[in-house]
């Protein structure tokens, strides 16, 4: 997409998904994965999958959430059934870049992640790098996801992938 | 003792499971060249994943690496993914399409069925150095593997005894195989690849063990998806390696006071799913079970869990390791809705799978104890009576037939 906002509207938008990234990783590193649910419109779309399937347009997620019914399940499923051992996660979100706007008015970004798993007893590992695709759609409490597509390019999930990236 | 010499299976028999036989250097190096190595038919690809001629992928027997390819004339080869000069492993690509395969070393190049075609400066340069005369391009070549093609699975074999395809798998195994493969084209949906730090063998027994279904998986109990008391089976071939665990859900069956209690943990009342059809069951097969899970000896899981259908090939990574490569799909003729459907579906499965998780980390926990603890051993002791075949899901049966088969090959 060539962007069509000005070099001002773009850095203005730009430091506006930052600011979302940064609470939205504060959220998720603190565990929070029912309030996670918040950065999405009500329709909002989530999905994690590989590097291999984006690039193929293979459509599998290793989680596909439509809504946040669906979102709100497995924030459910994280905190009262799936069996895991504890483990601290950190995210780190940067080079975000702002695509263009759609013709909806919906914001087309893109931004690097890596994120850092730490189980008990262990040392700190990369856990997962990739990239979020996204369309955030401004509401009256400022921007919020129409949909987050999670491309990870970590060729392996080390065991299990526990949290939302 | 964990890895030593003195490999004696205890005297119980059956009931009871060294610990060395998924810790062991020595045992792993054994079952490497027994049984993948072997008599018996590996799984390497499904023929959706390379559909034209020219199309190929890397693939694994075991853990030794092999190239699966679809040649002009449509046939399905494979061979050893290793330069017949200097043992390169050359083909790097996870997939794609090729007209042949040059070793980036030194240029020496395979066709698609694996033979030596070119070698550069075989009469050397202007007259000096070069091949020997008598250097023959047919006498070399990357190893080429058996194949058996079963409605569009691939399977491939080392061995020049192994009994065909079909009664290796068995009458038991091949009702729900069908089911699941038999009549209709596969269309692939996405991969999944996690490094699972468990022995390999575990993931076999993870899934010919039904009492851990309706323990482990609050998931499964709480959403009525399988629980103690519906109705569900377990299918053991004659040779004891190959398991079905097939399952009917009902979401009408009441959980007695009695079976919540035993349940434990395992059942949460109080729990809704916000959005419940994502596990509603579209029935598409010719089968009375909703779920059926194979464990195909030695490298193959073949999921049917709802609608949501997925092949997994365990390649084994060391003792401690196994690498898990999923291939997800549906059918060629699914509509749109379906797709979806079973898009939504596959949250219940894979690396991140309300199932899946669960799985995985019990395998990592089962491994730390088993290579850390001092105890040796554990039990599989559960419905003494069955030599496999079983209709309840408080069994062990189905671990106790796979290692009557594993001692036999493996002269433990």
């Amino acid at each position: 997409m060539s962007s069509n906002l000005s070099p001002a509207e773009a850095r203005e938008l730009r430091l506006e998904i930052e600011e979302f990234n940064t609470e939205y990783a504060r959220t998720l590193d603190a565990g929070d994965v029912e309030a996670w649910t918040e950065f999405f419109v009500e329709d909002g779309f989530y999905r994690v999958t590989a590097r291999e399937n984006a690039d193929a347009g293979l459509p599998i997620g290793l989680v596909w959430c439509e809504g946040k019914p669906m979102l709100r399940d497995r924030a459910a499923a994280i905190l009262k059934t799936m069996v895991y051992a504890p483990r601290y996660w950190r995210h780190m979100i940067s080079n975000v870049r702002v695509k263009g706007l759609k013709a909806d008015g919906g914001v087309v970004a893109e931004a690097n992640y890596l994120i850092l798993e730490t189980l008990m007893e262990d040392e700190t590992r990369i856990f997962q790098t990739g990239q979020y695709r996204d369309v955030f759609v401004r509401s009256p409490e400022g921007l919020l996801l129409k949909s987050r597509d999670c491309v990870y390019d970590s060729h392996l999930i080390p065991n299990d992938m526990v949290y939302p990236a | 003792m964990k890895n030593g010499t003195d490999y004696r299976w205890p005297d119980e028999g059956l009931t009871h499971i060294p610990d060395w036989i998924y810790t062991s250097d020595e045992i792993y190096d054994r079952e490497r060249e027994r049984i993948f190595l072997g008599p018996s038919w590996n799984f390497i690809a499904l023929e959706a994943e390379i559909p034209e001629p020219g199309n190929f992928k890397r693939s694994y027997v075991g853990d030794v690496p092999v190239i699966v390819t679809r040649d002009n004339e449509g046939q399905i080869n494979a061979f050893e993914n290793r330069c017949a000069h200097r043992g390169l492993e050359f083909c790097r690509a996870l997939r794609g399409k090729a007209s042949e395969f040059i070793c980036p070393y030194h240029q020496w190049t395979y066709d698609l069925t694996g033979r030596l075609m070119a070698v550069p400066f075989r009469r050397g340069d202007k007259g000096k150095g070069g091949m020997p005369k008598d250097f023959d391009m047919k006498d070399h070549g990357p190893r080429r593997l058996n194949i058996a093609i079963r409605h569009g699975v691939v399977f491939a074999t080392f061995s020049d005894s192994v009994e065909p395809l079909e009664e290796y798998l068995g009458p038991e195994t091949l009702e729900h195989y069908d089911a699941v493969f038999a009549g209709r084209k596969l269309k692939v949906l996405g991969f999944y690849r996690n490094r699972l730090n468990g022995n390999w063998k575990l993931y076999h027994e993870n899934l010919k063990d039904p009492y851990h279904a309706t323990l482990l998986h609050v998931y499964l109990a709480t959403f009525r998806l399988m629980v103690a008391g519906q109705k569900s089976a377990m299918f053991v071939d004659k040779s004891g390696r190959h398991a079905t665990a097939a399952s009917a859900k009902d979401d009408s069956a009441d959980i007695s006071a009695e079976t919540a209690n035993e349940m434990r943990n395992a059942f949460r009342d109080d729990m809704v799913l916000e959005d419940p059809e994502f596990i509603k069951f579209v029935p598409e097969f010719d089968s009375s079970w909703t779920v059926t899970m194979q464990t195909i000896w030695p490298n193959l899981i073949v999921q049917r869990e709802l609608n949501t259908l997925g092949i997994r090939h365990i390649v084994p990574r060391g003792p401690h390791a196994l690498d898990m490569y999923w291939t997800m799909f549906g059918y060629e003729d699914d509509d749109a809705e379906m797709t979806r459907h079973r898009l939504r579906q596959s949250n219940l499965m894979g690396p991140s799978g309300y199932l899946g998780v669960d799985d995985n980390e019990a395998i990592r926990f089962v491994q730390e104890g088993l290579r850390r603890s001092v105890t040796e051993r554990g039990i599989v002791m559960l419905d003494p009576e069955s030599d496999g075949n079983t209709d309840t899901l408080i069994s062990e049966a189905p671990i106790r037939a796979l290692y009557r088969h594993y001692r036999e090959v493996m002269s433990l």
